[in-house]
């Protein structure tokens, strides 16, 4: 082989191991949760409901104990999915249903709800703008969009109801839950991350590993696009 | 063949090398100090927004000021080097220097004595900005060895927590925020600490910049001397979320601040009772303190494990 022939079989070669590294490496770093598209389901301009819930164990996949928020698709099918697709300027009507056990919040500042319309929410049919984690059964989980201001604290359930959702998710509406309404408005085209603030990833450092840090769990995007 | 020498003095046609390098040198050194003043030195970062990044900026212009004659004089012995030195096609001179070329003991010295006296005077004037009483924008640990003269300093607690800093202003009732305000013309006076890993408070326009270290209180001081907008950032990769970790902080005047100040304190004023009392660090969550693990079987949890706890769960 002439040394052309050589010194471009080298860089072909090169520039094939660099392809497989970079889509190995890529495809273990982007996230494997699909993405729900709520731009097409209402007409323009018209508020989008989203329901939400949050569920202690997801009872399924690769991590069957990881806590983990699942989302109602358009179509009405609950979806494994943290990515949210949604338009620009608009009102997103949030409900949030809550079936994880509480307790207090390591930072009792995520117990003042901040960033929704009106500084409230309507917890269990009642309006309030702020949730003592250190009584009843405290908060949950947390609902938050740290770019946007966003705080929601979501209350606990008490872990040895009878009722306590302990099937794979999604959890049915007979379980104990907790129901928190809010309103808020999409900002203009992007990306905001969202995250849960109570580190509830067992045997973890401080708690903020496992489901605290992997998108498809407890945390993942406002995916804002027209 | 003559030889050419190099230097000044002796007789003969041999100009004076180094009195025209000399000049040219000072012209443009000149030149390039007074352009890089003027032009450049007022935008140089950090900024001018508090009296950290202003003397940063200072110091930063100090340097370059010195350093430019010292780069413009070694280039121009190059370049005129290059120009009046060089090889000629037809016939070589050697060594092209003459006997200059070989050594030179009184440049030798004057170049080593005057780089060193820069370089002794660069090292006196750094320790002397550094002790004088403005206090640093960096992290200076629990016990700063200087602070700056305003006997009160705005105290506010930058609260650093995956992935979120939050800030408790304690002469206002101990109210914590995610809202960084400050009034101008006021000297702050930062304690930074951490509920879990470790962080770092980045707050580039103040040019403070502090680690947020788990029961470790890390003070750092400014003066705000402009409005604007600032950028907080983590500088301490602290988990999945850290390039989220920022937020937009704002320098007031005094008035605004107060009023903001005010204002909140009373919105958060339910919130802010329930919030442990203030204290410069707060014992991390659930065996955290050596950065065990997030206990996995402990329910109902205890009073020991949240932030405000008096005793480290055991």
């Amino acid at each position: 082989m002439s040394i052309s022939g050589k010194l471009a079989a080298a860089i072909g070669l090169f520039a094939g191991a660099v392809a497989l590294v970079l889509w190995a490496v890529f495809g273990f770093i982007m996230p494997n949760t699909p993405t729900t598209d709520f731009t097409t389901a209402q007409p323009a301009g018209s508020p989008v409901n989203l329901h939400v819930q949050v569920v202690g164990a997801i009872g399924y996949g690769p991590h069957p104990t990881w806590v983990s928020y699942l989302v109602q698709t358009p179509g009405g099918a609950w979806s494994h999915s943290t990515i949210w697709k949604l338009p620009p300027h608009t009102q997103i009507n949030m409900t949030i249903d809550q079936y994880d056990s509480g307790s207090p919040l390591r930072n009792q500042v995520w117990g003042q709800i901040e960033g929704t319309q009106g500084g409230t929410v309507t917890l269990d049919g009642q309006t309030t703008s702020v949730v003592n984690s250190y009584i009843g059964n405290g908060v949950g989980h947390t609902f938050a969009v740290p770019s946007l201001g966003i705080v929601v604290p979501l209350s606990g359930v008490d872990g040895s109801a009878k009722n306590f959702c302990s099937t794979p998710a999604p959890c049915a509406s007979s379980a104990v839950h907790t129901v928190t309404k809010f309103s808020f408005m999409t900002p203009g085209a992007g990306d905001y991350q969202w995250q849960c603030f109570v580190p509830c990833g067992l045997s973890t450092l401080f708690g903020n590993g496992g489901p605290m840090s992997t998108v498809g769990y407890m945390g993942g995007f406002l995916d804002v696009a027209a | 063949m003559s030889s050419q020498s190099v230097g000044g003095g002796g007789g003969g046609t041999e100009p004076r090398h180094f009195a025209r390098m000399f000049v040219i040198w000072l012209i443009l050194a000149t030149i390039a100090d007074v352009l890089y003043y003027a032009l450049l030195g007022p935008h140089i970062p950090p900024g001018t927004m508090t009296t950290s990044a202003k003397d940063d900026q200072f110091d930063f212009n100090i340097l370059f000021i010195i350093a430019l004659p010292v780069i413009i004089g070694v280039w121009t012995y190059l370049g005129y080097s290059l120009v009046v030195w060089r090889a000629g096609r037809k016939g070589l001179a050697e060594p092209v220097g003459g006997e200059w070329a070989r050594g030179n003991k009184k440049v030798q010295i004057g170049w080593i004595a005057s780089t060193s006296a820069i370089v002794m005077g660069l090292f006196v004037f750094g320790t002397v900005a550094l002790v004088i009483g403005a206090g640093s924008g960096g992290g200076e640990g629990p016990s700063p060895v200087w602070s700056p003269a305003s006997k009160n300093p705005l105290q506010i607690q930058v609260i650093a927590q995956q992935w979120k800093f939050t800030y408790r202003y304690p002469s206002f009732g101990g109210f914590e925020t995610s809202q960084l305000v400050l009034p101008n013309n006021t000297t702050i006076e930062f304690h930074v600490t951490s509920l879990d890993v470790i962080h770092d408070f980045w707050a580039y326009q103040l040019a403070v910049k502090a680690d947020a270290n788990p029961m470790s209180d890390n003070i750092a001081f400014t003066t705000t001397r402009e409005l604007g907008s600032v950028t907080v950032r983590c500088n301490e990769l602290c988990g999945l979320w850290h390039g989220a970790m920022f937020n937009y902080g704002k320098v007031v005047t005094p008035a605004a601040f107060e009023s903001w100040a005010t204002s909140t304190e009373a919105a958060t004023a339910v919130n802010t009772k329930l919030l442990p009392p203030y204290a410069t660090t707060y014992v991390p969550d659930a065996n955290g303190a050596d950065g065990a693990l997030y206990p996995t079987n402990v329910y109902p949890y205890s009073a020991s494990e949240v932030y405000g706890a008096k005793v480290a769960a055991s």
